[in-house]
């Protein structure tokens, strides 16, 4: 077990790779009630072809499968897992991104008992005709949901005016008619692939004392057998750097228009400290212009083309990564060119030392806010992790950012080709 | 619990409350403003907070201001309005991280503060009103967050259930305000509103964080002191009415999914000898994973995604939500209200009463990590009067008997039954 202490913001997370591959985290916080675990595997909606183990031929799956078997894992042939973590006076869940599909638990008691049933329920999937079958319904109504929520259509809508061929573009839960063609096969194939310890990290942190749990999970590990090691073969289309539409649009019964600009990052296959640097710095730089400080919001807000629900963010991530801007609005066309402009214009001005500082300090204070949770701890790291970065490298790399790198990041940030526009129109405007 | 006993001191036009802890990077700092809701002048309240977060006296220019904040380490400061039963809290939050943790020999906090003070007290005026240009252009913001409402489905429904079920009761009023009020606001009206607040409202003010009493008061002593006011609280207890005949409103709108949102009455509330009953017959009927409803709606039958249950507790209502096919209608209604009736029959056993009480009990503790979820906790004990240590509280819940359960299940009462559908089918 390998210590790494971290002095300025009094934390030590304890590791330990188990011989089977399994990356294992432990931040202890005797002052917390709560434990969260969290066991991730790097698999996501965008890995959506492979070859599965023990096979020779690629295969495409359905759109929405990894989702699914999250859904799936939850049942065993006898119970339904979240039972056995209410028994234990847990609260469980999951959830799949992109690139990750996690399953978590938070519990103020039996917390080895805890541990014990998140990682032998995710290491022992059983999936029957009849409850996939079942699932279906279910699934189908989550994605009805979504359907009628005007901001993840105007969040997914611009990814899929930003991307050609990339499955970043296929919504994570699928479609109601993609889902209906899984299998039990299917999900065991995506099993076996993606759910090898070696393709997996545990995180731990709270209550918890880290030489005896980490006795724990080895000794937990130790008692199954897993084969070697398999190479995972994942393949993604050919992407083109300029994005797929420019403009594209819906109709939704809404009352007010959303309007989004999209920006295509062409810097999809950063790792480590270059990514984390890249991830600030273009946070930074958003949080200048077009947070409720900036001059760009400011004109913004007066000239009434954009509201409160205004919104920024950047996703960097292995194979993808994305800005998206944008809100509620009165005025989607002049709001969309006016903010179109405005990222163009990003690149003619500067940041005086001054301003870099302060915006050095918010940055330094919201990570200070947000490792108050264990969550975004655990979450972040697992996160970061298997991007090659350090959570807690992230200190130090905004103490080291200058001005200058700012400047150079603008530079070769974003071109015309890379930005996309994308609406929601209310239907009275038909 | 680690938590150590709360300090509570009466101050000069406030209450202040320091909750020393170790558990935070940050301190934070909470204001409540609590008056009886009332529809006159629930626009204004909804107004305010946007308005007072825009500028002060000393920082009259926007985005000034807002730098300053990201100058002492991004500090932050939000504010909302929300009812707690049949009155009305505007909360001002500020999170300031501790300079413990910082490389700076600044004072963070102190500074931080002086611009809470700001925002409280020295707001931009004009004349004898606020700044004009930012009441108008707020005054648009608020009306178009009252028309889009309507596009969170979710909320919408839920606000329409209120508006059926509490049709004469001041719970059913919008703490969004009322798209009516909002021209015949002036900057001068407004800040008339804000001065009779400022002087009228109960004044708490929480601190939490790795901190010290003394320096503490020190300082909330030079900020948040009120001479004019004499901190009266003139609590509006909240009704509750009798169930006459069960409400059954159906309303179309184009949406994909429906949501069907049913209101009971539980006349039971936040300080009453049964309050721990109706935690732990909510966590058996719809607020867990293991519970009834989503056992029932969504595991058994397929029928949605969520089914849950949740209980206000100052109000005395008990709300089930779940979103299903517009189709679906008659078998999920039949469904939940057949939860109800196993409730009622005691159809559950001893056995997951007990890990019931474990969930709620692990709930409570997890909220007790969270420092707004302290604050929430304490805030609502001392409205109700029935002020004790999360030990005590945890002792009242594994005390609830089987029995508890089942009488609490058929004191409560089903009132209306709403569901927002699609523009056709779902009868």
């Amino acid at each position: 077990m390998e210590e790494l202490v971290y002095d300025q913001i009094n934390e030590t997370v304890y590791t330990e790779t188990m011989d089977n591959g399994l990356k294992v985290f432990l931040l202890a916080k005797p002052e917390m009630a709560k434990t969260f675990g969290i066991f991730t595997t790097n698999y996501g909606s965008i890995d959506q072809t492979f070859t599965p183990i023990g096979q020779d031929e690629k295969v495409t799956v359905p759109e929405g499968i990894a989702h699914f078997l999250e859904h799936k894992l939850f049942e065993k042939e006898d119970r339904d897992v979240f039972q056995d973590f209410t028994k234990l006076g847990a609260s469980a869940n999951a959830f799949t991104s992109f690139t990750k599909t996690a399953y978590l638990f938070t519990a103020t008691s039996q917390i080895e008992k805890n541990v014990e049933t998140l990682l032998n329920f995710v290491q022992d999937p059983y999936f029957s005709e009849e409850s996939v079958e079942k699932e279906k319904g279910i699934i189908a109504q989550e994605i009805r949901m979504y359907d009628d929520q005007p901001d993840w259509r105007s969040f997914f809508g611009t990814i899929q005016s930003l991307y050609h061929h990339h499955p970043v573009k296929v919504d994570i839960a699928g479609t109601v008619d993609s889902i209906q063609n899984i299998t039990k096969d299917d999900l065991y194939a995506c099993y076996e692939t993606f759910y090898h310890p070696s393709n997996m990290v545990l995180f731990v942190a709270g209550n918890i004392e880290p030489e005896a749990m980490m006795k724990q999970i080895r000794e937990n590990q130790d008692s199954k057998e897993f084969p070697a090691a398999p190479e995972i073969n994942r393949s993604y289309p050919d992407e083109p750097t300029e994005v797929a539409k420019a403009n594209n649009s819906i109709t939704m019964p809404v009352t007010t228009a959303k309007a989004m600009v999209g920006v295509k990052e062409k810097v999809t296959h950063l790792t480590g400290k270059e990514l984390l640097r890249a991830e600030l710095l273009s946070s930074m730089i958003l949080d200048y212009y077009f947070s409720k400080s900036g001059a760009f919001y400011e004109e913004l807000y007066r000239s009434d083309l954009i509201d409160d629900s205004f919104q920024f963010e950047t996703e960097l991530d292995r194979q993808f990564g994305f800005t998206i801007l944008g809100g509620d609005t009165r005025k989607p066309e002049e709001m969309t060119k006016r903010v179109k402009e405005m990222l163009h214009e990003l690149k003619e001005n500067s940041i005086s030392d001054e301003d870099f500082t302060r915006m050095k300090r918010k940055k330094i204070g919201q990570f200070m806010r947000a490792l108050n949770s264990l969550e975004f701890i655990a979450n972040q790291f697992t996160h970061y992790h298997t991007l090659g970065v350090d959570l807690f490298d992230v200190l130090p790399v905004i103490e080291s950012l200058t001005s200058k790198d700012a400047e150079e990041y603008l530079q070769n940030w974003i071109n015309e080709e890379a930005i996309s526009v994308f609406q929601v129109k209310p239907q009275e405007n038909e | 619990m680690k938590i150590k006993e709360e300090v509570l001191l009466e101050k000069q036009g406030y209450r202040l409350h320091i909750l020393p802890s170790k558990k935070y990077k940050t301190i934070s700092i909470v204001a409540k403003f609590k008056t009886p809701l009332r529809r006159e002048g629930i626009t204004e309240r909804a107004l305010l907070p946007h308005v007072l977060q825009k500028a002060t006296n000393n920082h009259p220019n926007v985005r000034e201001f807002q730098s300053s904040f990201e100058n002492l380490y991004g500090t932050v400061l939000s504010s909302d309005g929300t009812k707690k039963g049949e009155n009305h809290v505007i909360s001002f939050r500020m999170e300031v991280v501790n300079e413990a943790y910082l490389n700076d020999q600044e004072p963070i906090l102190e500074e931080a503060l002086k611009l809470f003070n700001e925002v409280l007290y020295a707001p931009k005026v004009e004349g004898e009103g606020f700044d004009s240009s930012i009441v108008e252009r707020e005054k648009q913001t608020l009306e178009q967050k009252i028309t889009s409402v309507k596009d969170d489905k979710m909320s919408y429904a839920n606000m329409r259930l209120m508006d059926h079920m509490c049709k004469d009761e001041p719970y059913s009023l919008h703490v969004s305000g009322y798209q009516d009020d909002i021209s015949s606001i002036t900057p001068e009206s407004l800040y008339n509103y804000y001065r009779s607040m400022i002087k009228n409202d109960l004044l708490d003010v929480y601190v939490i964080g790795d901190i010290d009493q003394t320096e503490i008061e020190k300082m909330t002593d030079k900020y948040f002191i009120r001479e004019n006011s004499s901190n009266q609280d003139n609590d509006q207890v909240s009704t509750s009415k009798d169930v006459k005949e069960v409400n059954e409103v159906v309303e179309r709108e184009e949406v994909n999914q429906g949501k069907l949102h049913i209101g009971y009455r539980t006349y039971t509330k936040f300080g009453d000898p049964d309050y721990y009953a109706l935690q732990i017959f909510n966590g058996l009927f719809g607020g867990f994973p293991s519970s009834k409803l989503f056992m029932n709606v969504r595991e058994k039958h397929s029928l949605a995604y969520y089914a849950a249950s949740r209980f206000e507790s100052h109000k005395g209502l008990l709300l089930v939500f779940s979103g299903v096919d517009p189709k679906d209608y008659k078998q999920a209604k039949s469904i939940i209200l057949e939860q109800m009736d196993a409730m009622q029959n005691g159809d559950f056993t001893e056995e997951q009463v007990e890990e019931t009480k474990e969930q709620v009990i692990h709930q409570l503790q997890e909220t007790m990590d969270n420092a707004n979820g302290i604050i929430e906790v304490l805030y609502h004990q001392m409205l109700s009067g029935a002020e004790m240590p999360v030990n005590d509280l945890i002792e009242h819940i594994r005390k609830v008997t089987k029995q508890d359960v089942v009488a609490m299940a058929n004191k409560i009462k089903l009132d209306t039954i709403y569901f927002l559908t699609s523009l056709e089918g779902g009868e």
